[in-house]
C-alpha cells in the first residue's frame, strides 16, 4: 500500500540496487505523482559482471554503468544524483563525512521518506556502510524535520531476528516496469538474475526467476527512539 | 577483450618493462559468494595504481589459462588465471580472467599513466 508522500529519496551504493530492490515501489510512487530522487553512491566500478557475453572491462565498466544508471532512472522517471564514491570502499570512508554529505542533500530536498539498506543486514559491505551513513544522516536532523526511513534487509536471518518487515509492497502489478528497469542495467542484469537462480543455464527464463524472487519489496520502518 | 594471444601479450610486456608504470591487480570471487552458497567464503584483494618498474615480465601457460609474472628489483607482481586481453585506446595492457558467465575473477593491468581513481 503506497501512501502519498511529499518526496521520496532512495539511497543505495550501486547502480542496479534501486532496480532489484525498490524499482517497483518507486514506480508505484511515481504513478501517484510523488517525486523521487535516487542518490547513488558509486558507479559500481569494481563489479564482477562485465556483460554476458562480456562487453566491458575493468576500465570501461564505470562508463557503461553510468549510462545504464541514467537509462534506468529514465525508465523509472526519477531524478538522479551520483555521489561520486568508489565501489567497495564505502566502509573505509569516514562514516561521519558521508552522513554529513547525505544530510546536506536531505535538508535541501526535505523528503518525507528515505529508502536505504538496513545496516548490518544488507550482505554487501557497501550496502551496510551506505545504509548506516543514511540512518546517521537522518538521526542528525532536527527531529521535527526527520523523514521516515524504510530500511531494506537482504540477509537470510533478518525475519528470524526482527520478524516480518512492516512494509511489504506487492509490486507484481508494475512488474513490467520493474523488469525494464532491471534490464536497463545491461552489464549486470543477466549475471545477477542468473546467480539468484543458482546457475546461468537454468536462468533461461529470466523474467520468471525475477517475478518469483522480486515480486515483493519489503522494508522495516526505522525506529529512532 | 579477446582470448590471450601469448606472443602479442609478451610483446606488450616487453614494451612496458624498465620504465615507471602503474599496475592494477585484483582478484575476487564476489561479495555475494557466501550469501548464495553457505559453503563459500568471500575473498578478494585489489591494489590500484601501484607504481612499479619491472625488470622483465613474462606470460606463461596454455589451454586458455595463463600466468603473468613481473620481476621487480626487490619483489614480484603475479597473477594467475588471466584468459583475455586487450590493448586499449590509451595503450594500456589490460588482462583479465572471467568465469563461464563472464564474471571477472582476476585482473592485471599495466599503464604508463595512472588509472582513473
Ligand atoms: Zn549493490
Amino acid at each position: 500500500m503506497i501512501a502519498l508522500e511529499k518526496h521520496v529519496v532512495v539511497i543505495y551504493p550501486h547502480p542496479d540496487d534501486e532496480a532489484f530492490g525498490a524499482s517497483g515501489t518507486i514506480t508505484q510512487f511515481r504513478q501517484e505523482g510523488v517525486p523521487v530522487t535516487y542518490l547513488c553512491g558509486t558507479l559500481g566500478e569494481m563489479g564482477r559482471n562485465m556483460g554476458n557475453p562480456t562487453f566491458a572491462n575493468r576500465e570501461t565498466l564505470s562508463d557503461f554503468r553510468r549510462k545504464e544508471l541514467i537509462d534506468a532512472c529514465n525508465v523509472m522517471d526519477v531524478e538522479l544524483r551520483m555521489l561520486g564514491y568508489r565501489d567497495k570502499t564505502l566502509e573505509f570512508e569516514s562514516r561521519d563525512e558521508i552522513a554529513k554529505h547525505l544530510k546536506n542533500i536531505l535538508e535541501e530536498i526535505e523528503p518525507s521518506l528515505v529508502i536505504t539498506h538496513y545496516p548490518g543486514h544488507a550482505v554487501h559491505p557497501d550496502h551496510n556502510a551506505m545504509g548506516a551513513a543514511a540512518i546517521e544522516a537522518v538521526k542528525q536532523m532536527d527531529p521535527d524535520k526527520r523523514p521516515k526511513v524504510w530500511a531494506q534487509a537482504i540477509s537470510h536471518d533478518h525475519v528470524k531476528l526482527f520478524g516480518e518487515p512492516d512494509v511489504i509492497n506487492n509490486v507484481k502489478p508494475v512488474f513490467d516496469q520493474k523488469m525494464k528497469t532491471i534490464m536497463a542495467h545491461r552489464s549486470q542484469a543477466q549475471g545477477v538474475l542468473g546467480s539468484m537462480n543458482g546457475s546461468a543455464e537454468a536462468a533461461a527464463d529470466l523474467e520468471e526467476v525475477a517475478k518469483e524472487r522480486l515480486g515483493y519489496e519489503s522494508f522495516y520502518t526505522w525506529n529512532f527512539d | 577483450m579477446e582470448p590471450i594471444h601469448i606472443e602479442e601479450v609478451q610483446k606488450q610486456l616487453d614494451r612496458l618493462a624498465n620504465k615507471e608504470v602503474y599496475v592494477h591487480l585484483e582478484t575476487t570471487n564476489g561479495a555475494y559468494a557466501s550469501h548464495f552458497n553457505e559453503n563459500a567464503y568471500n575473498v578478494g584483494a585489489f591494489i590500484r595504481n601501484a607504481k612499479v618498474n619491472y625488470l622483465h615480465g613474462k606470460i606463461v601457460g596454455d589451454n586458455g589459462t595463463y600466468r603473468v609474472g613481473l620481476k621487480l628489483d626487490n619483489g614480484w607482481v603475479y597473477a594467475e588465471g588471466v584468459n583475455q586481453w586487450e590493448l586499449d585506446e590509451q595503450d594500456r595492457l589490460l588482462m583479465a580472467g572471467h568465469d563461464r558467465e563472464g564474471r571477472l575473477m582476476v585482473a592485471l593491468e599495466i599503464s604508463e599513466q595512472p588509472f582513473k581513481n
